[in-house]
């Protein structure tokens, strides 16, 4: 079973398209603690692939990637660099 | 970061998603201020870009007026300010583009006798001037009141860059210890350029000085950089910082402004 990590921030970027997304969810990364967990509440499908990558591109760790229901997905990053 | 309002989010999106900018880099350049000389070739390109990426305060300074033998280089003005002052034709243009930048055109010739009270409330200085006499006076006050200074350089098919940070690296001197004399060097007057040219130079300096406001990436620091736009090539050159430079040496002679345009018409 997978381990339900309690993240330290949460938002939703709901009703936003790219590159909105990613400039809300690298903001709030931003502003957190390395080792901090942000959630990320989104429902335009295609963030869904490109903020992991994009995270992921600038050296974060994505812990989760779920569609939680039919619009929306929840995506959990980890702070590991500045 | 939530300082941003959503317009600005929008407006720096492309530039804020940069690993080498986000949320903190962008305030950098909104907080930067940023003095250009010359409302030309170079000056429109510099100014437009640096009004793009949001820098704080620009402040600009010609004397000149548009002509219709500018528009074919000279980029923020438009037959709309032919006869008007090239700094009040840039300023309505660069507000137009960005409303959140403070520009501030000053429609004076500098001089020995303005320059350090111009520059030295601001973070950096562009040269996008047209004359060796300003060149040395640009150079000369960067170098005393240690501003990083971008200069630019155009002519025919031909643009040249480099970087200054004095105590750090070279000065203009350094590469050139004195003026050429009047003649030896055709103006842009005489000797022509293509548009495109100072386009190509002016945004090389923008980029200079947003990696300066950002300390992001290397600037040609002790480097000039040649494009041939006939040979389409780039150069790097190394620039050795000269210990016996008269102005940023360890013993100066030039410890105060000169009188530049005396110094150039004596040299002929």
């Amino acid at each position: 079973m997978e381990e339900d990590i309690k993240p330290d921030k949460k938002i939703s970027i709901k009703g936003l398209v790219c590159p909105y997304t990613f400039v809300k969810a690298k903001l709030a990364v931003e502003d957190m603690k390395v080792g901090q967990v942000l959630e990320i509440l989104l429902d335009f499908e295609e963030a869904s692939k490109s903020i992991p990558k994009s995270m992921e591109d600038h050296g974060q760790k994505v812990l989760k990637v779920e569609k939680v229901n039919d619009t929306d997905w929840i995506i959990q990053i980890r702070k590991e660099k500045e | 970061m939530s300082e941003f309002t959503e317009e600005q989010l929008q407006k720096y999106s492309r530039q804020i998603i940069l690993p080498e900018v986000g949320g903190k880099g962008q305030k950098k350049l909104l907080n930067a201020k940023v003095f250009i000389v010359g409302a030309g070739g170079l000056g429109c390109p510099v100014g437009y870009y640096l009004t793009g990426a949001g820098i704080g305060r620009i402040t600009i300074i010609d004397n000149d007026t548009v002509e219709l033998s500018n528009l074919q280089r000279q980029i923020a003005h438009s037959v709309k300010s032919l006869g008007k002052l090239k700094v009040d034709s840039v300023s309505e243009t660069f507000k137009n583009l960005n409303p959140d930048v403070n520009i501030v055109g000053i429609p004076q010739k500098i001089t020995k006798d303005n320059i350090m009270d111009l520059i030295k409330n601001h973070d950096i200085v562009v040269d996008g001037s047209d004359n060796f006499p300003t060149r040395y006076l640009v150079n000369d006050a960067c170098v005393m009141l240690k501003k990083p200074l971008v200069s630019g350089a155009i002519l025919k098919f031909e643009g040249h860059v480099t970087t200054i940070i004095p105590g750090q690296g070279h000065c203009y001197r350094c590469l050139f210890e004195e003026m050429p004399p009047p003649g030896l060097v055709p103006s842009c007057q005489e000797a022509g350029v293509i548009g495109a040219i100072p386009g190509v130079i002016g945004s090389l300096q923008a980029i200079e000085v947003i990696k300066l406001i950002l300390g992001k990436g290397d600037v040609l620091k002790n480097t000039l950089l040649i494009y041939d736009a006939l040979k389409t090539t780039f150069r790097k050159v190394k620039i050795p910082k000269n210990p016996d430079c008269p102005v940023c040496g360890s013993n100066p002679t030039i410890t105060e402004l000169l009188d530049y345009d005396a110094e150039y018409c004596a040299a002929h």
